[in-house]
């Protein structure tokens, strides 16, 4: 035993900084770093929120003027598209479930003092924040934001006399991309040693919460996913400014013949989508092990298949490596191919499915606490199903060709992906606000805060369903003109109203997770009794998560409602004898 | 309620990985077990790390050919004949890359060497800290700094087969074969020159004479890095030579 201790702290190398660049700045501590990159995140959301909001206006109202910007150009409109669905996608989807709440419990959770390369998760977030900071720089060169979508497809993306947002913000996005992707290759090559090589003793892998597989699982989409990004984003740049022609063919642009020739563009989208859909995993299944772990914990009751679970999200993962061609069906794949990739996606369902029946089989019976984060949890179950749902309709090549330039394909991924991985990190924020600050977040601006999402949330996106199916193009600046669409204006004005609401209900989160720093009661270390072994230590935590030894695990991260245990929980530490069932 | 989670009493718990070939089996700071151990996690921890690393370099070369497998099959449009036309052009490679493979495998036997040098001084350091027994002095060769060298001297190798095809017309934009070579060449280049950067590392934890123990851990994945470096160029040398 003192063999282990002695291995922890020498594990932990770094002592505690005192001065106030690092320890909060440059810092090494996984948990100040987790800060960084939850904080990344939320200013992240306000710009894509903004950006949304913008484009909901313009939707509904073309000529309207909007103070300090003026009026919405057509190429302004897609600009912030593209803006809007590269910062979301990136920088808060990814950033804030894994490099946020990853960063920050993975290694308190398993049982370290710290990940398992300090100076290289330093250096992760920094290299994600350079790149956070080129995109938005994009805003503000010449030519403005880049048009090309998050997608960024070319021959658009690759030839700068495209567009006005085709030149040097173009380039800002390429590097911000390659960025971004460097940051999280290094970030998934930590998380991954460290789930494997540093867990305390007992904490076998099939006694680690589901979070920790969640974000194991992540790490190694990301590890797999981003180089392929990053080389995709490498030939883009070259193509852009090195004269070669990997995507782009013979063109013209403007009347002028371009240099390029016998590129293809559907190269991109093969090397784009097989890093593109992962990515769907990679930001939604951070969300599916917390709400594994908030469900188990609200109902006080064992994860319904801890082992199904597991399972069921490495085969999602696995599965999501060879779905790619699914977001291609329009590029004249042959038939054939479309079927595979059909047979495919469809296949996700199987484990999808049985996340969610074990999710409703953990609630089923037990005596529920709704408490703000379970709230958000059962959201998320909600969402996963109401989202997900479409995902059968659209990974059919027949219903996914008229479909899939429609608001339909809009609907359906900001439910699943985009929602459904948010309201993840509400319900992270609120049952782990405890630990990370010490006070309690106000319950009832909680649960204001969750129904105005909610139901603001599916007044948004459920609509768009049925503009998709009547014919509402996305991408379009405006469709007031387009004369078959009028009947469907008080619809598109009723989400834009939506849109207003819901956005103004995140002020309601910001307010509640600032002030609660500051004034909120006091938390316990274990409010929630939890398990796990973040509720073992001291709120917060101290520099070693641990206070100079290293915790040793005795039992599952589930054991709620044992027969003859002193308490309806056991943690995860305790020796009590607990029978083997 | 009956919980649903197996919960056994541990046995011998395991903790980690654990195994791993090739360290010395010896404390090397004189602090008996505990220092043991914890070298044998640092080495463990670092080369998982590297392995790790590892994988997510291949997918980027994993990337870069399919994109030059699937550019190479795909004809393009000639506006002459306005017709599909098949316009890949075979680069002939100079000669000049053979010598430079042979630097570069060169460099990785160093590298070898290097690492085996200093494993060997640790293993020795036990033997020498027992009072009374004496080595006598053994004689150090820089495999170190001949490793850097080589690396150096293939960069050098790779630039003047970069000047041999632009002398012969063929630029990064001429052609998409022309541009794949620059492209796979250049990026690897970039990766070696890390590798340069971490010998360099490695050679100043010598200089400042650190403890062997940690100068073994940082030679042995630079090690595990620089030999990943000369199978990946060899693959590179065969996929420009041989798929076209």
């Amino acid at each position: 035993m003192a063999t282990r201790e002695f291995a922890a702290h020498e594990s932990h190398a770094h002592a505690a900084p005192q001065g106030f660049i690092r320890k909060w700045v440059f810092s090494l501590d996984h948990k100040v770093i987790g800060l960084q990159y939850y904080f990344l995140a939320l200013s992240a959301v306000f710009v894509g929120m903004l950006l949304s909001l913008l484009m909901r206006i313009h939707m509904i109202w073309p000529n309207a003027t909007i103070p300090l910007l003026g009026d919405i150009k057509p190429e302004t409109y897609v600009s912030l598209l593209t803006m809007h669905g590269t910062i979301m996608v990136f920088f808060v989807l990814t950033t804030a479930p894994q490099g946020g709440f990853g960063n920050y419990f993975l290694p308190i959770q398993i049982g370290a003092a710290d990940m398992a390369f300090p100076v290289l998760n330093m250096l992760s977030f920094w290299v994600t924040f350079l790149g956070y900071i080129a995109l938005l720089a994009a805003f503000f060169v010449p030519g403005g934001a880049p048009l090309h979508g998050w997608t960024g497809y070319p021959p658009l993306s690759a030839v700068p006399s495209a567009g006005p947002g085709e030149g040097l913000g173009a380039d800002l996005w390429g590097i911000s991309i390659a960025l971004f992707c460097l940051g999280a290759l290094m970030s998934a090559l930590n998380f991954i040693t460290t789930t494997l090589d540093m867990r305390a003793k007992g904490m076998k892998l099939m006694r680690m919460p589901l979070t920790c597989w969640a974000w194991f699982i992540t790490a190694i989409l990301g590890l797999l996913a981003f180089g392929v990004l990053l080389s995709a984003a490498i030939l883009l740049l070259l193509d852009r400014n090195a004269g070669t022609s990997f995507y782009v063919p013979l063109i013209t642009v403007n009347g002028q013949v371009l240099a390029h020739k016998g590129g293809s563009p559907l190269l991109w989208q093969h090397l784009f989508w097989f890093f593109g859909h992962p990515e769907v995993y990679i930001a939604i299944v951070p969300a599916m092990g917390l709400c594994s772990q908030l469900v188990s914990v609200f109902s006080r009751k064992p994860i319904f298949g801890y082992k199904a679970m597991v399972y069921a999200m490495l085969s999602i993962g696995l599965l999501g490596f060879m779905v790619w061609g699914h977001h291609m069906f329009m590029s004249g794949m042959s038939p054939y191919s479309a079927f595979a990739f059909s047979v495919m996606t469809m296949a996700i369902g199987v484990p999808s499915a049985i996340k969610t029946f074990n999710w409703l089989g953990t609630l089923w019976g037990g005596r529920i606490r709704f408490a703000s984060p379970m709230l958000f949890a059962i959201g998320f179950v909600s969402l996963f199903v109401s989202g997900g749902i479409s995902g059968p309709f659209l990974a059919q090549p027949t219903l996914d060709i008229p479909l899939h330039d429609t608001a339909f394909v809009v609907g359906h991924f900001h439910l699943i992906m985009g929602v459904a991985s948010i309201f993840g990190i509400f319900a992270a924020t609120y049952y782990w606000f405890p630990k990370m600050f010490g006070r309690m977040m106000n319950e009832s601006l909680a649960r204001w805060h969750f129904w105005f999402t909610f139901v603001g949330t599916y007044s948004i996106f459920m609509p768009m369903h049925y503009l998709g199916m009547a014919g509402q193009p996305r991408r379009y600046s405006q469709f007031t003109e387009l004369h078959y669409l009028d009947r469907l204006i008080p619809l598109n004005t009723f989400i834009t109203f939506a849109a207003f609401v819901t956005i103004a209900a995140q002020f309601i989160f910001v307010f509640n997770l600032f002030w609660s720093m500051k004034f909120g009661k006091k938390a316990s270390d274990n409010p929630w009794e939890a398990t796990t072994l973040e509720w073992t230590t001291a709120t917060p935590p101290p520099h070693d998560n641990f206070g100079g030894h290293t915790p040793i695990v005795y039992n599952g991260p589930y054991e709620y409602s044992v027969p003859g245990a002193p308490r309806d929980y056991v943690m995860q530490t305790d020796t009590t004898a607990v029978p083997a069932h | 309620m009956a919980s649903l989670t197996p919960t056994v009493s541990i046995g011998d718990p395991r903790t980690a990985l654990g195994g791993g070939g090739g360290a010395p089996p010896v404390p090397l700071r004189g602090g008996g077990d505990d220092s043991a151990r914890y070298f044998h996690m640092r080495l463990r921890r670092a080369r998982l790390g590297m392995a790790v690393g590892i994988i997510g370099i291949v997918m980027v070369f994993v990337s870069f050919t399919s994109a030059y497998v699937v550019r190479q099959g795909m004809p393009s449009f000639d506006p002459r004949t306005n017709s599909l036309v098949h316009d890949w052009l075979a680069v002939p490679l100079p000669r000049l890359l053979l010598i430079n493979t042979f630097v570069l495998l060169l460099s990785s036997a160093a590298m070898e060497l290097a690492r085996r040098q200093t494993k060997r001084q640790v293993a020795l350091a036990q033997t020498a800290a027992i009072p009374g027994v004496s080595l006598g002095e053994e004689k150090q060769i820089p495999w170190l700094a001949l490793t850097a060298m080589l690396g150096l001297i293939f960069l050098t190798g790779q630039w003047l087969v970069w000047r041999e095809l632009a002398a012969r017309g063929f630029y990064l934009s001429t052609s998409a074969s022309s541009s794949f070579v620059y492209l796979l060449t250049g990026i690897h280049g970039v990766h070696l020159l890390g590798g340069i950067v971490a010998l360099l590392s490695a050679s100043a934890a010598c200089l400042l004479r650190q403890p062997l123990d940690s100068q073994f851990v940082v030679q042995d994945v630079t090690g595990w890095y620089w030999h990943f470096m000369a199978i990946l160029w060899v693959y590179i040398l065969c996929l420009l030579e041989f798929v076209h």
